[in-house]
């Protein structure tokens, strides 16, 4: 177990996998249908409890993650072999026909007994996997609640998105295609507990997120580009530049050194500019629908990196369809004034219509709400007739 | 003063309630959400999926990405989904597809828009009612039957009821028939915004708080023309406006009949319009609105109502008490504690690079017909300072605008 999982944390697509207490079998991609289980993939699965990798699935972290209630994510990727991923400086890169993209949401369990439902709210710096495996032994599942994991599959016509719901056991997620809900209680460090429903999506909510271009209608990842995966990761043999590391197991093509490929600041880096943290996470949590071509279009504000910091970006933007979700406010953004902008109002509410985004989370967001607070607290300019923000 | 600064009565919207799981859904609940999501999973061109009569409670939006495909019902008061219990959406239905019907059911008490179809063409809603079950609220859902971005769309005997922003609201969209449906105790009734060619024909708009709107929004995808509203009632919409302040109608004030603003190429004739209190017709600018700022509106958005024409409409009743401090004080000084303003206010805002002897050109004009008809000039450039009634200026005639046609429909 111990070899196994320290060579798949080596990265390497191409290294046997040794003995261990399971029968390692390849990572299966099904040119079609859908998997019952989620082990039927052989890429991410429960073995002698531990959540674990198989060889050539490499594990990655984005600067700035998507806030999904809490949860922390094990993302993977794995392509077949012979092919690879071609670099985009802006878009999410060219995956191959047969490329398996998972995501596991997973809760550290509190420190102190708390309840069947309990799972603690901590920051998702995404390392204890990383971490677990350079120690050998993968995720601990006795520390940790598995709730679902989702698989985005590259095939022939494009990319399909599944969801998988653990079982209560730790052993196995089954295919859930029609999504799920479970009742959760958010535990922090206090001992305060905060009860939510957790909602895996179904398919269509998938798209909701991954369709990032409302006129094509196709299902794309959203994490893997260059800005997000621009940073080092912690692999068994060391610390490396994410783009480098794919380059160099021919799982990228055509990427820059990393000096020269954008990158998104880490949204609780405190080294950071406020701006370049907040533009990371508005980016990563919003940018997919908040764009020229997604589905939110229809309200012209743009949360993209890229977008220019005027009204498209929603400083004295009026909202179009907000409805109630203004919360009483006039403009998306008002420089300098947190209290009187309708972007924070809607981050902070967790109702259903009237949050933002949507659909993926049932909590608030502390945190990401404090930088954005803060950040639209250090704009200059005001929302007069008379004078321009710049 | 501004025409429409208007006291918002409603309770701010509290950001961080409770979280407590809703109750959950019965398990044959669950059981009709399951199959029903599986059926708009596995939709394909050709699928029609039924709705059977009764009552089904849902707790997440229901979504369909298929194009080609037929949602029917029973009867919109037979086949209901009902969302009360919603965890997850915020719509009821969304929908991202071409070629679509839904006929024959209703949708109830969604925590977002009721129905909302996102860029799709040939588009038809039929005998669909939505509604907010407890009356109107600020934290009902913001509209009921929502296309955005739509291209041949036709909405008909259909209802909605209770919306908290629009009733019937067709956005960004282009062809478009709204005909024989009723729009009742919504913010507004019946709206069209930034929409190229719509026809809005036999629908009843009654106690709403504006009836029929058509309205330019700012920054969107495209600017709106070409509207024609004919044979329509927009009768008694006095309805306080429940909207959250911020939200596009919250600036119309209660007692609206029907409400132009900063929309060209506007024809309004043959409408019975009636006993709303402010005004039965409306005709304003973006300056009206509280949203007007020079950073966050795109330079090249054109503020300003051009080619309104209001004739051969049947008035009766309205004005009589108007919505604000502001309107009251004003009518009051006008007309007397007894008297109503004219059945038309106009705002006053007009284009000054572009009038020719003090007259728009003769093509982008407001007019009321040969024989005029009283329009209350309230003065908007100027503060209100010197609001009055004009007989004349507004006595001509435009060119009508074409009917709409949708192919294959109507």
């Amino acid at each position: 177990m111990s070899r196994r999982f320290a060579k798949l944390l080596l990265g390497s697509a191409f290294l046997l996998l040794g003995a261990c207490a399971r029968v390692a079998q390849p990572v299966h991609y099904f040119a079609e249908g859908r998997p019952a289980k989620l082990s039927d993939w052989q890429v991410v699965y429960a073995d002698g409890g531990h959540l674990v990798l198989n060889g050539g699935v490499v594990a990655y972290d984005l600067n700035t993650p998507l806030f999904s209630d809490y949860a922390h994510k094990l993302r993977t990727v794995w392509m077949p072999k012979g092919v690879g991923a071609k670099y985009d400086a802006d878009a999410s890169f060219d995956f191959p026909v047969g490329t398996i993209i998972t995501k596991t949401f997973y809760y550290p369990l509190p420190e102190k007994a708390s309840g069947d439902n309990a799972v603690a709210r901590t920051y998702d710096q995404s390392h204890e996997f990383v971490a677990a495996g350079i120690a050998g032994s993968g995720l601990d599942l006795r520390h940790v609640r598995l709730i679902e994991t989702r698989v985005l599959v590259r095939r022939e016509h494009g990319w399909d998105a599944m969801p998988y719901v653990w079982n209560a056991a730790q052993t196995e997620a089954e295919l859930a295609r029609t999504g799920d809900a479970l009742a959760l209680d958010l535990v922090d460090e206090k001992g305060e507990h905060e009860p939510f429903t957790y909602v895996v999506p179904n398919e269509n909510q998938c798209a909701g997120c991954h369709v990032v271009n409302v006129k094509s209608k196709e299902i794309a990842p959203i994490g893997p580009k260059a800005r997000h995966l621009n940073r080092d990761l912690v692999y068994a043999d060391g610390s490396e530049n994410q783009l480098a590391h794919w380059s160099k197991l021919g799982y990228l093509s055509g990427a820059p050194a990393a000096a020269a490929a954008p990158r998104n600041a880490s949204w609780h880096d405190a080294n950071a500019p406020v701006a370049d943290r907040a533009r990371a996470y508005l980016d990563i949590n919003c940018g997919h629908c908040h764009s020229p071509t997604g589905p939110a279009n229809t309200t012209a504000l743009d949360l993209r990196s890229s977008a220019p910091a005027d009204r498209h970006l929603g400083l004295c933007k009026p909202p179009v369809a907000a409805g109630r979700g203004t919360g009483d406010h006039i403009f998306d953004i008002v420089p300098g004034k947190p209290d009187d902008s309708i972007l924070p109002y809607r981050m902070a509410s967790h109702e259903t219509g009237v949050m933002m985004p949507e659909q993926g989370r049932n909590t608030t967001h502390r945190e990401g709400l404090e930088l954005i607070r803060q950040w639209v607290a250090s704009l200059q300019g005001s929302c007069s007739a008379d004078t321009d923000t710049h | 003063m501004r025409l429409f600064a208007i006291a918002v009565l409603c309770a701010s919207v509290a950001a961080c309630g409770g979280n407590a799981p809703p109750q959950a859904l019965s398990a044959d609940a669950i059981a009709f959400q399951k199959k029903l999501q599986e059926q708009l999973l596995d939709a394909k061109p050709g699928t029609v999926i039924e709705i059977p009569p009764g009552k089904h409670a849902l707790d997440r939006v229901l979504t369909l990405r298929a194009s080609g495909v037929t949602i029917r019902g029973a009867g919109a008061d037979k086949s209901i989904l009902s969302f009360k219990n919603q965890i997850s959406g915020p719509e009821g239905m969304l929908v991202y597809a071409s070629d679509f019907t839904i006929e024959h059911l209703a949708i109830e008490d969604s925590k977002g828009d009721g129905l909302k179809i996102n860029d799709g063409e040939n588009i038809t809603i039929r005998d669909v009612r939505v509604e907010w079950t407890d009356g109107p609220k600020t934290t009902n859902g913001a509209y009921g039957i929502y296309p955005v971005k739509c291209k041949n769309v036709l909405i008909e005997d259909s209802s909605s009821i209770g919306a908290s922003d629009a009733g019937i609201y067709v956005g960004q969209s282009k062809t478009v028939i709204v005909r024989r449906n009723k729009a009742e105790k919504n913010v507004a009734g019946i709206e069209i915004e930034n929409t190229i060619d719509a026809d809005v024909y036999e629908n009843t708009a009654t106690g709403n708080t504006g009836g029929i709107l058509v309205f330019n929004m700012p920054n969107l995808s495209q600017p709106g023309h070409s509207t024609r509203i004919f044979k329509n009632k927009s009768v008694a919409n006095n309805l306080g406006n429940f909207a959250a302040k911020g939200a596009a109608v919250a600036s119309v004030p209660a007692g609206s009949g029907i409400v132009i603003n900063s929309n060209p190429k506007v024809e309004i004739f043959d409408n019975d319009i009636a006993d709303n209190r402010t005004a039965n017709v409306i005709i304003s600018s973006y300056f009206s609105t509280n949203y007007w700022n020079k950073p966050g509106v795109d330079p090249n958005y054109d503020p300003y109502p051009r080619a309104i024409y209001v004739y051969g409409n049947r008035f009766s009743g309205g004005g009589d008490s108007p919505d604000g401090m502001d309107l009251k004080t004003l009518k009051v000084a006008l007309f007397g504690l007894n008297g109503h303003f004219p059945d038309i206010i106009w705002d006053g805002y007009q284009d000054a690079k572009n009038l020719v002897n003090g007259q728009p050109p003769a093509d982008e004009r407001i007019c009321v017909g040969a024989d005029g008809l009283d329009v209350l000039n309230a003065d908007g450039p100027n503060k209100y300072n010197n609001p009055k009634v004009d007989k004349t200026s507004f006595k001509c005639e435009l060119a009508k605008l074409p009917a709409v046609q949708i192919p294959g429909k109507a």
